[in-house]
This record gives structure tokens, sequence and C-alpha cells, in this order.
């Protein structure tokens, strides 16, 4: 019961928001890129939900359209991370020794950091957009994953299987992939679901300040931002991009929450 | 070992972790692709002024010559000058430094505020109502971004009731800080969320501990329980765990002063960053790993002041 | 008799049901003497002392009744509860390290329980502090006031947590397993602490153990239990000699005895379960003596002289 209340839900706001990226066309009640001049800045009403924008382009259309951007942002804002830090968590918490000392230091310097300046600057060095927002969160994000997955190795290495591997000869390489990684992997893979709540934070901070997604890509910050010049005017284009990205990371934390609470009853 | 030996130890880590980040800093603006030279001179470049300007920045030399130089201009407080605003460094950084420095003790001030006392009601209750209601609050509390907060607050409190300035830095203590409140309360909303799941679980932890119930066995008051053994141990753990949120906090500073338009280090680093800016780029970037260093280092005396237990 | 408890029963709500941890339990201490209360882990016995203190959670219901000179403990006042604590109850817990507060120093521990149940100024507070360091074997005691728990030995902890428990001049001395987590050397040390501090002061020992060789050597009378009841009661040299309890008599065999060689008797099954109690005796799944009756009845007390137990087979034991 404790886990299947926050995964179910989780679950239940993350299909929404999957349906609503992948046809989004069917979903919205209008098209995100339809100006509408007969309603510039139209305050919400039953036919704009939300309200429209400075080009008479109706807000909850575009958010929804917005949707397709911000998951695949939650997508691989986590998995360069993910990846990276899991290869070099495995190598670094097998074969343990200088590199696994050198990696706790630089681990613990890093972690301490804050996160979004780091991305921030290495957006200054490579220049605005997605693509340089990604490789950013990978440069910086990939430690806390390696330190999680050589953290599971470590234990995983004491196991009695393990012991039991090398007693039959198996080498190194079939005795990581085969046997330590499928059971070390998955409190990371629970951790990446919870990640990627944060990686929308991330990317509509920067979509927000002009450095992730560049319009005209609808992305939620990049909307946010353009209703910032309206805010005393028109205060409602803001609105619904902001509890777009609410209820998507509630989604994917509270299934992060959920895929815990399952793990520790198994384990 | 004692306290002094002890802290003495603290503060020459000091030294070497300085050194690590300006080395760092160092690579890192090295590492820059293309020319800062032609970035800095732009569209006026010319071979000769390129050449002239390369050998007058020093870019010329070798790189542990100019290493030393960076370090040597550092310890010196010259740290270039700004392409943007045509004055050093040093002194840009000076004059934006106090609104992030005040943004930042504000909002700690204000989080703890408001974290602590949930943190003992949802620990009080565990589980039961208030106990859900607050962790679901935070929730979503830590699902929303801080720009978002800003904003709302921004449209709702100074937009409409006109209670609190659009944003902006004022003169004078007391302009800063009225100017400086819904700033400090966007960034400590956000702040609160992050700590309050460990800080509940650090107070969970304090109210069942054996000690706490021996010295109920003593029978003590009911206050002195609270004040002396619940409350000192519950502050030894929400100080470890600021210092270790410190990176979270400063994060969000770049963003509400972006969003509020606060003359500070936060908001002149991203606007360097489209400027390109790189000398403000590079120092900044020193001058924040300088303050996350200070900040561990101050939530490191006050956990030796609070617990006994350190450097003995 | 200074406590009498009667049909003390804890009830734990936990996540998966009720756990019955004690299940019916009656106790008497005479003043000034010593009374064990022995039994396995899962027993009860530390539950049952921190029931009689008042000291469980939110979460455990207590039934039954406690009483201290005449007075009902469960249904006091918290008024009447804090001043009856420390002052006339003290307890001792196990783990020194977790007992102590450890961001405050010895003396501020001993000090505050003082300045709650005495009316002495400073100056007396700390020679008095002085002295219960003296009566408890720690030297050098106006260095060892100002140290943290920290920067004491396991012993020397436990002698400072029992200087802390006798403060305020308790008559009755709640002890939960003092000495398990103690070297076998220091062990015998705090024993015989007790057992002085227990005759200077006048004061009634309950010693919790899990240990029959420190029932031996410390106690007078004890109390056996098993799955949150008590088999039998009565002094210590009369039950050792002559077990009226099955699981008595099953303990003692399985302890090893003076003869080299001899064969250990250990006890068979399982652990019992406290969600689930018995509607008969206890013990009886494991029990080499049982009869029919015992699966389905719970056994009463029989009184025989000093002795009380609750078993179908004790008379025949």
């Amino acid at each position: 019961m404790r886990a299947w209340l926050p995964l179910g839900t989780g679950l239940l706001i993350l299909t929404a928001f999957l349906v609503m990226a992948v046809i989004p066309e069917s979903i919205a009640p209008y098209d995100p890129l339809g100006f509408d001049f007969a309603a510039l800045l139209a305050e919400p009403s039953a036919e704009h939900i939300f309200g429209t924008d400075q080009f008479g382009r109706d807000i909850l259309s575009r958010t929804i359209a917005a949707s397709r951007i911000d998951l695949q942002i939650a997508l691989f804002a986590m998995l360069g991370p993910l990846l990276i830090g899991s290869v070099i968590g495995l190598l670094v918490g097998w074969f343990g020794g200088w590199a696994d000392a050198l990696f706790g230091r630089l681990a613990d310097i890093v972690v301490t950091f804050p996160f979004l300046v780091l991305v921030i600057a290495i957006v200054a060095v490579l220049g605005p957009g997605l693509i340089n927002m990604y490789i950013a969160v990978s440069c910086v994000g990939w430690v806390v994953y390696a330190r999680l997955m050589r953290g599971e190795v470590r234990i995983q290495a004491q196991a009695d299987y393990v012991a039991a591997a090398r007693v039959l000869g198996y080498s190194t390489a079939r005795i990581l992939l085969r046997h330590v990684l499928p059971n070390a992997v998955r409190p990371v893979l629970v951790y990446a679901v919870t990640d990627m709540a944060l990686a929308i934070l991330t990317g509509s901070s920067l979509g927000y300040l002009g450095l992730g997604a560049q319009p005209p890509t609808a992305e939620w910050g990049v909307l946010i931002a353009d209703g910032r010049n309206f805010f005393t005017t028109a205060p409602w284009i803001s609105l619904a991009p902001g509890v777009a990205i609410v209820l998507a990371g509630l989604g994917f934390s509270l299934t992060g929450d959920g895929l815990q609470a399952l793990l520790d009853v198994k384990r | 070992m004692n306290r002094g030996t002890w802290l003495l130890g603290r503060l020459a880590q000091i030294v070497p972790s300085f050194l690590f980040i300006g080395v760092a800093v160092f690579v890192l603006a090295r590492l820059l692709p293309g020319d800062p030279v032609s970035a800095m001179l732009g569209d006026h470049a010319t071979d000769a002024t390129l050449a002239r300007l390369t050998a007058q920045l020093g870019l010329d030399r070798s790189i542990p010559v100019q290493l030393m130089q960076f370090l040597g201009g550092v310890l010196r407080g010259e740290l270039g000058d700004s392409i943007a605003y045509r004055i050093p460094v040093a002194r840009l950084i000076a004059e934006r430094l106090p609104a992030t420095v005040l943004l930042t003790l504000l909002s700690v001030a204000i989080a703890l505020a408001l974290a602590v006392p949930l943190a003992f009601v949802a620990a009080l209750n565990a589980n039961r109502w208030p106990d859900l209601l607050i962790r679901f609050v935070f929730q979503i509390g830590l699902s929303t971004p801080i720009f978002y907060v800003g904003l709302l607050l921004l449209t709702v409190l100074a937009a409409w009731a006109h209670l609190f300035p659009v944003g902006g830095y004022g003169d004078g203590w007391r302009a800063h800080l009225w100017h400086l409140f819904l700033p400090a309360l966007t960034l400590a909303l956000s702040f609160a969320a992050v700590l309050m799941r460990s800080l509940r679980g650090a107070v969970l932890d304090v109210i069942n501990a054996e000690f706490v119930d021996f010295a109920r066995s003593k029978g003590l008051r009911a206050r002195v329980l609270l004040g002396r053994h619940v409350l000192r141990s519950a502050m030894i753990a929400t100080v470890t765990l600021v210092g270790l949120h410190v990176g979270s906090l400063l994060g969000g500073a770049v963003i509400t002063e972006s969003v509020f338009a606060v003359p500070g280090v936060g908001r002149l680093m991203v606007e360097s960053i489209f400027a390109r800016d790189y000398p403000v780029i590079q120092a900044l970037t020193l001058v924040l790993a300088v303050f996350v260093s200070l900040a561990l280092l101050a939530t490191d005396i006050v956990q030796m002041w609070l617990d006994p237990r350190v450097g003995r | 008799m200074s406590l009498v408890v009667r049909d003390l029963r804890v009830v734990f709500n936990t996540r998966s049901g009720p756990v019955w941890a004690v299940d019916g339990v009656d106790l008497e201490v005479a003043p000034g003497s010593v009374l064990g209360l022995v039994g396995e882990s899962g027993s009860g016995k530390s539950v049952t002392l921190r029931a009689i203190a008042r000291l469980l959670h939110g979460h455990a219901k207590v039934s039954g009744a406690v009483s201290w000179q005449g007075e009902d403990v469960l249904a006091m006042p918290p008024d009447r509860l804090r001043r009856l604590r420390g002052a006339e109850i003290g307890i001792v817990f196990q783990e020194p390290m977790a007992a102590l507060n450890p961001v405050l120093s010895i003396g501020q521990q001993i000090d505050e329980s003082l300045v709650a149940h005495t009316v002495l100024d400073t100056k007396s507070r700390r020679a008095r502090a002085l002295e219960l360091l003296d009566l408890v074997g720690i030297s050098a005691g106006a260095t060892r006031l100002g140290q943290y728990p920290h920067e004491f030995s396991g012993g020397m902890r436990q002698r400072a947590m029992i200087a802390i428990a006798l403060a305020s001049a308790p008559k009755l001395l709640l002890a939960d397993e003092p000495t398990t987590a103690l070297d076998v050397t220091i062990q015998d040390q705090i024993l015989r602490l007790l057992l002085r501090l227990k005759d200077e002061l006048g004061m009634a020992l309950v010693l919790v153990t899990h240990d029959l060789g420190v029932v031996a050597q410390t106690c007078e009378r004890v109390s056996v239990m098993y799955a949150g009841r008590v088999c039998e009661t009565g002094k210590v040299s009369e039950v050792f000699a002559h077990p009226r309890h099955a699981y008595t008599q099953a303990l003692l065999r399985a302890m090893p005895g003076e003869q080299i060689g001899a064969k250990l008797v250990p006890i068979p099954g399982q652990a019992p379960r406290l969600d689930a109690p018995s509607p008969g005796c206890a013990f009886q799944p494991r029990c080499t003596a049982r009869e029919p009756i015992c699966a389905t009845q719970r056994p009463s007390f029989t009184e025989l002289a000093t002795r009380r137990f609750a078993c179908h087979a004790g008379a025949r034991l």
C-alpha cells in the first residue's frame, strides 16, 4: 500500500504527459502556433482556459505542445549522467585503489558545489542551446550517479555469489556485466526516475534564463519567460507552464518514491 | 588535540583548497573554444591589435607562467577588466557582492524559521495527518521551480497588492531589507523544501533517541527536556544539513536575483554569460567557489561551537 | 512491599499488527532487596522495566496495575510522575553511549537531576556531584565533571550513568542489563558496585539480565520470564536448586556447569511469536515435560512457600 499509492498516482500523471507529448494535436484545443489577432492577451475564459498571449496564441495549447520538449529534457538530461556515471562508478567501485580515492575527493568537492552554477558556467563556455545544456549537465551530473553506483558495487562485491563466480573462474568482465551490474543498477535506476524531476527543473530554469531551449522552441521555462514582461497586465501567460512543471515534477518524484518503497520491500 | 588546534587545522585546509580552485578555474578558462582575445576585440580586430592585446594579457607566455601570473593576480586582487562594463572586475564584484550575501543570509534565516518548527511538528506527529500534510506540501515545493515561485510572489504581493517593491535593491539598509524580502522569501521557500525531508528525519532520530528517554527517566521538566536535550541535538543536525546544501542555496540565489533584478553577483553571472564577458565569468566562478568553501568553514565552526565531540 | 506489579500487559501497535510484548506480569520488590528479572531476548524484561517507569512511547498500550508504596503509578498525574522519577525510582540503561547525551558534560547531566529534585545551591550541588562520582568509583572527580561521555571508557561511562541515576537518592533502581555491553572483568566490578550501593544507600534493586550467572551472583530473588509472561518467582538458591517451571529447568540444563565435558542440553524449537500469543502455556511448543492441558489452558500461579510458579507440570519436576 505504501508503494502503490505514490507509484500509481505518479504513473497516472506521467502517462497523461506522455500522451500530451506524443499527440498534442488531439488534446490541445487550439493550434499552439496559431495567432489569433482577435483575442490578444485575452483573460482566462471558457474559450481559452488559461488565456492567450500577446499574439493571441492559446496558452493551454502551447503548454501542452511544450510537453514534448520538456519530457525529452527529462530523459536526456538524466541519461547522460546516468550512463557516464554508471560506467565510472562501476569501474571505480570494483577496482578500488588510487582511482577510488581520487574519485572520492573529486566527488566530495563537486557535490558540494552549486549544481546549477556549474551547469550555467559550462553553458557559458559552450554557448546557449539544448545540446550544450545536455553536455553541461552530463559533465556535472555524472558524479552523483558514479557515487551511487560505486556504493552499490562495493556492497555487491562482498556478496557470496561474487566469490562463487570468482572460484568458478569467470572472467572479470563476465562477473561485472552479468552478475554485479544487474544487482547494483537497481537503486541507481530508481534514483534516475526521481532525477528526471530535477532534470525538468534544471532544464526549465535554464530555459527561463535563455540558456537552454531557444525560442521559438516551446519549452515550459521559455514560456514562463515569455510571460515575464506581462506579469502585471497578463499574469496568466506564465501560470499554465508553471503548473505543468510542478505536475510533471510530482509525477516523476512520486513514481520514484513508489519504486523506492517497492524495492525496499523486496530487499 | 584540543579545539584550538582543530580550528587551526581546519583553517589551514582552506589554503590548498583555494589553490585547487584557482588552478581549476584557470584550466576551465583555458578550455574555452575559440580565442578569447578575438572575442574581446570583436569586429574591430586586426592582426596588429590582436597581437598587442595578446601580449598585453600575457597570453603569449607559456602555460605555467600564465598560471603563475593568474594566481599572483588573484592574490593581489587583480582580476582583469570587464569587457562589458570596462571597469576592473574586482571592483565590479565588490559592488555586487553585498547584495548576494545579504540575500543569502536573509534566506537562510527565513528558511530555518520556517523549516525547523515544521520539522518538529512533523516528527512529533509522525505518520499522522499533520506530518502527511507537511510532507505533501514540501514535496510540491520541491517540484516547483524557484523562478516560478518568485514570479508568483512578484505578481501577487508586488504587482497587485503593492506590499513590496517589484525587484531592485534600493538605497540604505531599510530599503535593502524591504526590497530583498520577496527574493529572500522565494529562496527561503525553495531552500526549506530541500532541507525538510532530512531535517524531519534528523528531528525524529533525536526525539526517539535513548538519551532523551534517560533524561525523561530522571524526572526532568518537559521544558528542560525539550530545550536542553532535544533542541541542542536538533540544532547540530540542522547546521550540518545547511552546510551540505549550500550549493543548492547558491544556485537558487542566481535564479532569484535574475527574477527580481537584484544587483547581485548571481545576476552578474548570467549577464556576463550573455555578454561573453570572460574575465568576469572566470572571476565569478572563483568567487563562488571561495564562497562555498567559506560557507562550509562557517558551518564547521558553528558545529564545533555546539558539539563538544568535534575536535576533542 | 515497595513495588508491586500485577497483571502488567504491554501491547505495541505495529504496522504488521499488535504485538504482545508483556502479557501478564506479576512482580514484587521489597525495600532494600535485589530482584533479578531473567529471560532471553524478546521475553519482555526491558519492556517491563520501561512500562513501570512509564517510559514507553505513544504506540504502546499499557494495562494492569503498578503500585509504588501504595500509589498507583500508571494513573499518576504528570507532576507527581515527574517527582517520582529520579527521586524515588531511578533507571539505568544498557548502553551508556546511547543513554548519555553526547553534547552535555557529565557534570551537567548530574546537575540537572539535582536541580529538578533538590533545593541545593550551586556549590552544594557541585559537592554532591563530586560525592556521587566518588561513590561510584570514578577518580579525579573534579576533572571528570567537565568531561563529555565520549571521553570516558566503557566501564567509566556505565559508572557515570549510575552516578547520574542515583543523584537524587532514589529508593528503587531499575537496572536494564547494565553489564551486558561491558567486558567480563568490568561486568564484575559494576555488579559489585551495584550491590555495595544497594547496601550503603538502602536501595532496592531490580536487575534485568539474560545471564543466569549474574543472577546467581547478585540477586536474592528471581523472576524468570518467557514470551512476556512470568514463569516462576522465588529465592534464587531455591529456584536454581529445584526449578518448578519447565522453562527454568531447561534454562538451567542448558547452562555450562562445573563438569568439564558434560553435554549441554539446548532448548529445542523456535522463539515464541509475540504477535500471536498462545491460549495455553507460552513455552508449551518447546517443552519436554508438556501435558495435553498445557496447549489449551494457560497455567495459573501456584504458591509454594516463597515460591510462585505457573506450570502445569511444576509439581512433579
